[in-house]
């Protein structure tokens, strides 16, 4: 059990930058080009963390405890969950809960530090973000909702452990809406197209990048790899959910890694076969998400 | 049996493939005359009902299609001096169309299979809504869009409501059948739910055909906009078939159990219909959108007397003969009024009895008719729904009755004295202003019609209305 | 329970919910067109023994070739003479009607598994499939202003009265699903021409300016 654990510390510590970078290389090949290389978040972040930071005048410590809080949130969050099939590094009944609100937590130090800098600009940038992150919660809590009705299980360990992979067998349907909307949240939740373009920097489109704009350094260092550490606990969601069915711990492991990369490859393709949506769309989008995890919610209590 | 369906319908072809629009309307009178000798003889023989018959010709088949054949004679006179005042339009489609509409009522008057008849209810009002477009102006459009999306709505919904009813006979044991009989012959071995959920689906679904309120809201649109030939067709005959259909189901109902609901539910539509056609009736200007408003009223009258049942249910299939009889009076009636103005609103119309000497008090005489005037039909079938309803003790039913009758009257001779009444000189001249005979003559003989069967009702007619209540749970006798 | 039929009726509801929430006229007659067609498949996944091979083979081409190609290249033809794209800001709003249908998928659920199916062996997703699919083509007939959007309503409603109909196809006899299935083309043939008379008379399909008559 410990070797494992350790293993499932060391992945969530090591593996995220690598999703982003898978993600990244994705969208190259589908533009045609070669891309960038698949370790360069790890150069970034490493260059990142030797730079220096400059803090403006009008901002106090919320601004510089922002990346850290939010950070500590995500990580605490990764404690949470259970990977590759076995059980949570911490765990007990209605955890759930709580992982869902330590992302809140990460999301509401990132949208405070961006208030802090008295600039309107990341201001817009905070209450858009938040406006989605609040359509986008009823739809994650319906999807673990459906989770828990589906295993009987009320921690994020158990729900996870080996009653996912039996549950399929009963209620395919459900399961697959669930998974869909689930995807959905995902990219709602980590800024990706068709809700928010991680590389634009144009003024009228940008939601996510505006919050972190003042950031510089180390700070941004933490909320990139925060931001990657989402990236990798959502994956490891759909993960599970959808390749958990190996026997025995190893099979598990591995394609615990390789519904990983899949997922990122997934996020690439999506992003590069769609455009954003125009921003009055995105709420039907998430409602949309919303009702179809309803409806498997509904499925299953039928 | 066949030939008031098929005649109608072959003549409908030959229509469509006559070129001459002059010779066109020909067809019209042919195949009047060959449906009333083919319902004449079904009248005559009486042939029994064979078992698993879809085609039976019962008591309320009979009231239906009498009061169908007389209207559509009528019409067809009226549509010779009619279509040949109108010309300037392509009437192909219009007369194809009536003939295919008197087959479509007739099927549904006699088919004991719920299902032939919802398809004879859905072929009707597709072959009606592209005739309401006859005037080919904005207005008339929209009402034909109005028409057609509504009515199809409400078909789909009894659609529904038709496999519910299959659905609750479909158990072991059950009759698993569509015709009437053999879901009456099941009784209470049918399921219950699905009984009671497919009377609430097909009685809206009928209902919007009929014109109950609250699903009326197609008829003032379209009734108002198509022509009074057409107007008087829809008004008296197809609302007739619809009330069939709902007569139908309801005999279903009663026999599995679900009467009282059933009751409460019709007698309920009925009076909404009357109130909601004595509001909108009162300040009315336009005089063809309140004919439609007293064909709602006269839907919820019809609902209301099978609901009560007993004596009033009698009474409500006379008064399916009465209202439809009436209504062709009026309706033909408006439409000679509106192509003598060229309007028909208030503002324009008046001194009609001086410019039309037999249309406009016509009008007025029909008015008196349909609001339940003494010696007309329809005070005699009204009174026999009023005495029911008072004579099984449902007092404040009849007093909300007679208070709805005395509203209509008081709004609608508003609107009819301004029209009848008066100077025309000075009024708008429309295409048609003088009276033809052609068009004049077939209202006058309906209007005689109603008279003469207020004056004497022949026992022959009474005691067919009697049978027809029969089968939903009344009779002349009981209280 | 058969893993194909399941799926079958599940999509049938999802595409249920993104025709509430498609803007697109193209894409939501697409979504139609699919809806059609997994209808179509459903008798052939649905017969058991008993059944009578050939006519059911029959209605579902026939449900195919009428609900899945005329009836959509029909209304691909009424939009191009109309030369409109997208349906403006229902009177609901998309999101609302998202929610409504939602709503009435789950009411359709709970009160399905109240109604007792007397057949017995019926696939337990028809009946909710069906009256979640009646409900949303209520909501879109009721809500939408362009009548291309109207007529869809009125497809998918019978659609959803076509789904309920299989259950009754043992003993239901093929004059009265062939009657259905004529009736739904012919309406929706004199819808056509009746479009093709707005659109000519108002130079719009848009209803909301069928509004002169009222009192």
């Amino acid at each position: 059990m410990l070797p494992r654990t350790l293993l499932h510390l060391a992945e969530l510590l090591v593996v995220p930058p690598l999703l982003l970078g898978v993600v990244n290389r994705t969208k190259s090949v589908f533009a045609g080009r070669v891309g960038p290389p698949l370790l360069q978040p790890y150069f970034d972040l490493a260059k990142l963390l030797r730079k220096g930071a400059v803090y403006s005048r009008t901002t106090s410590w919320v601004f510089r405890a922002g990346p850290v809080v939010g950070l500590a949130a995500i990580l605490s969050a990764g404690l949470l969950l259970g990977m590759g099939g076995a059980p949570a590094a911490i765990s007990f009944t209605g955890d759930f809960v709580l992982f869902a609100y330590l992302l809140g937590l990460a999301r509401f130090a990132t949208a405070l530090a961006a208030l802090d800098t008295g600039s309107s600009f990341e201001g817009m940038g905070a209450a858009r973000e938040v406006t989605f992150a609040s359509l986008a919660e009823p739809a994650l809590f319906l999807c673990l909702l459906v989770f828990a009705r589906a295993t009987g299980a009320l921690s994020l360990g158990g729900m996870l452990g080996p009653a996912l992979p039996a549950a399929w067998a009963p209620a395919a349907a459900a399961l697959l809406l669930a998974a869909i909307g689930l995807f959905v949240i995902a990219l709602a939740e980590n800024g990706r197209i068709p809700v928010d373009d991680p590389g634009t920097h144009l003024e009228l489109t940008m939601i996510h990048e505006v919050m972190v704009l003042d950031h510089g350094g180390p700070d941004l260092a933490l909320i990139l790899y925060g931001a990657a550490l989402k990236l990798f606990l959502f994956g490891a969601l759909l993960s599970r959910l959808v390749l958990g069915f190996g026997e025995g711990a190893l099979a598990s492991e591995a394609l615990f890694l390789v519904g990983l990369l899949a997922f990122a490859i997934g996020v690439g393709v999506v992003e590069s076969a769609m455009a954003r949506l125009r921003m009055i769309r995105v709420p039907q989008l998430l409602v949309g998400a919303s009702v179809l995890s309803a409806f498997a919610l509904v499925l299953l209590l039928r | 049996m066949l030939v008031p369906i098929l005649a109608p319908l072959a003549l409908a072809a030959v229509a469509f493939a006559v070129p001459s629009n002059r010779r066109r309307p020909l067809a019209l009178l042919a195949g009047a005359a060959l449906h009333a000798a083919g319902v004449g003889a079904l009248l005559a023989t009486r042939p029994p009902a064979r078992a698993g018959a879809w085609l039976v010709f019962d008591a309320m088949a009979a009231v239906t299609l009498l009061t169908s054949t007389s209207l559509f004679l009528a019409a067809a006179i009226y549509a010779q001096g009619y279509l040949a005042r109108r010309q300037d339009r392509d009437n192909r489609v219009f007369v194809a169309g009536l003939l295919a509409l008197l087959a479509a009522m007739t099927t549904v008057a006699l088919s004991h299979h719920l299902g032939l008849a919802w398809v004879a209810m859905e072929a009707a009002t597709l072959a009606t809504a592209p005739l309401i477009y006859f005037n080919q102006n904005a207005r008339s459009l929209e009402a034909a869009w109005k028409y057609l999306l509504i009515g199809s709505l409400g078909i789909a919904l009894a659609l529904l409501g038709t496999f519910f009813l299959a659905l609750s006979g479909a158990g072991p044991g059950g009759p698993r059948s569509l015709l009437v009989e053999d879901l009456v012959a099941a009784g209470p071995a049918l399921s219950l739910p699905w009984v009671r959920a497919a009377f609430v689906l097909l009685l809206v679904g009928y209902g919007t055909k009929m014109g109950l309120a609250p699903l009326h809201s197609w008829k003032p649109d379209a009734y108002g906009e198509a022509p009074g030939l057409l107007g008087a067709l829809l008004a008296g005959g197809l609302t007739n078939s619809a009330f069939v259909c709902v007569a139908r189901v309801f005999q279903v109902t009663r026999a599995a159990g679900e009467e009282a609901f059933a009751r409460e539910a019709l007698v309920g539509l009925g009076l909404l219909s009357m109130a909601l056609a004595a509001v909108f009736v009162l300040g009315q200007r336009d005089f063809k959108r309140m004919l439609a408003y007293s064909s709602v009223e006269h839907m919820g009258i019809l609902a209301l007397g099978i609901g009560l049942g007993g004596g009033a249910a009698a009474g409500a299939f006379f008064h399916s003969m009465t209202n439809g009889l009436t209504k062709g009076v009026v309706f033909l009636a408006a439409g000679n009024i509106h192509r003598a103005y060229g309007s028909k609103v208030t503002d324009d119309v008046r001194g009609a009895a001086r410019r039309l000497p037999v249309s406009g008090p016509l009008l007025l005489a029909g008015f008196l008719a349909v609001t339940g005037s003494p010696p007309f039909a329809p005070f005699f079938s009204e009174f026999a729904i009023l005495n029911g309803a008072f004579a099984a003790g449902h007092h404040a039913i009849g007093a909300l009755f007679l208070a709805f009758l005395a509203v209509i009257f008081v709004g609608m001779g508003a609107t009819v004295l301004a029209v009848v009444q008066g100077d025309p000189r000075g009024a708008p001249t429309g295409p048609d202003p003088a009276e033809r005979w052609l068009t004049a003559a077939p209202p006058l003989a309906l209007m005689v019609l109603v008279l003469v069967l207020g004056l004497f009702l022949p026992r022959g007619l009474r005691e067919l209305f009697g049978e027809a209540a029969a089968l939903v749970g009344g009779s002349w006798g009981t209280p | 329970m058969a893993l194909p039929a399941d799926l079958v009726f599940i999509l049938v509801v999802v595409l249920d919910f993104f025709l509430l929430a498609s803007s697109r006229l193209g894409a939501a007659i697409r979504a139609v067109a699919i809806q059609g067609a997994l209808l179509a498949a459903l008798p052939l996944l649905l017969a058991g023994e008993g059944h009578d091979l050939g006519h059911t083979i029959l209605l579902a081409v026939g449900a195919l070739a009428l609900k899945s190609l005329l009836i959509p290249w029909m209304m691909f033809r009424a939009i191009r003479e109309a030369s409109i794209r997208r349906e403006m800001e229902p009177i609901v709003g998309f999101v609302a009607s998202m929610v409504l249908g939602g709503i009435g998928v789950a009411l359709a659920f709970a009160f399905a598994s109240r109604l007792p199916l007397p057949g017995g062996d019926a696939h337990p997703f028809l009946v909710p499939t069906s009256l979640s699919t009646v409900w949303t083509g209520l909501l879109l007939v009721v809500t939408r202003k362009k009548a291309v959007n109207q007529v869809l309503g009125f497809l998918v409603l019978e659609n959803g009265v076509f789904v309920f109909g299989l259950l009754l196809s043992g003993f239901m006899p093929v004059m009265v699903e062939a009657g259905v299935l004529l009736d739904l083309f012919a309406a929706v043939f004199v819808m056509g021409i009746v479009m093709f008379h707005i659109n000519r008379e108002f130079s719009s399909l848009d209803t909301a300016r069928l509004s002169a008559l009222k009192d």
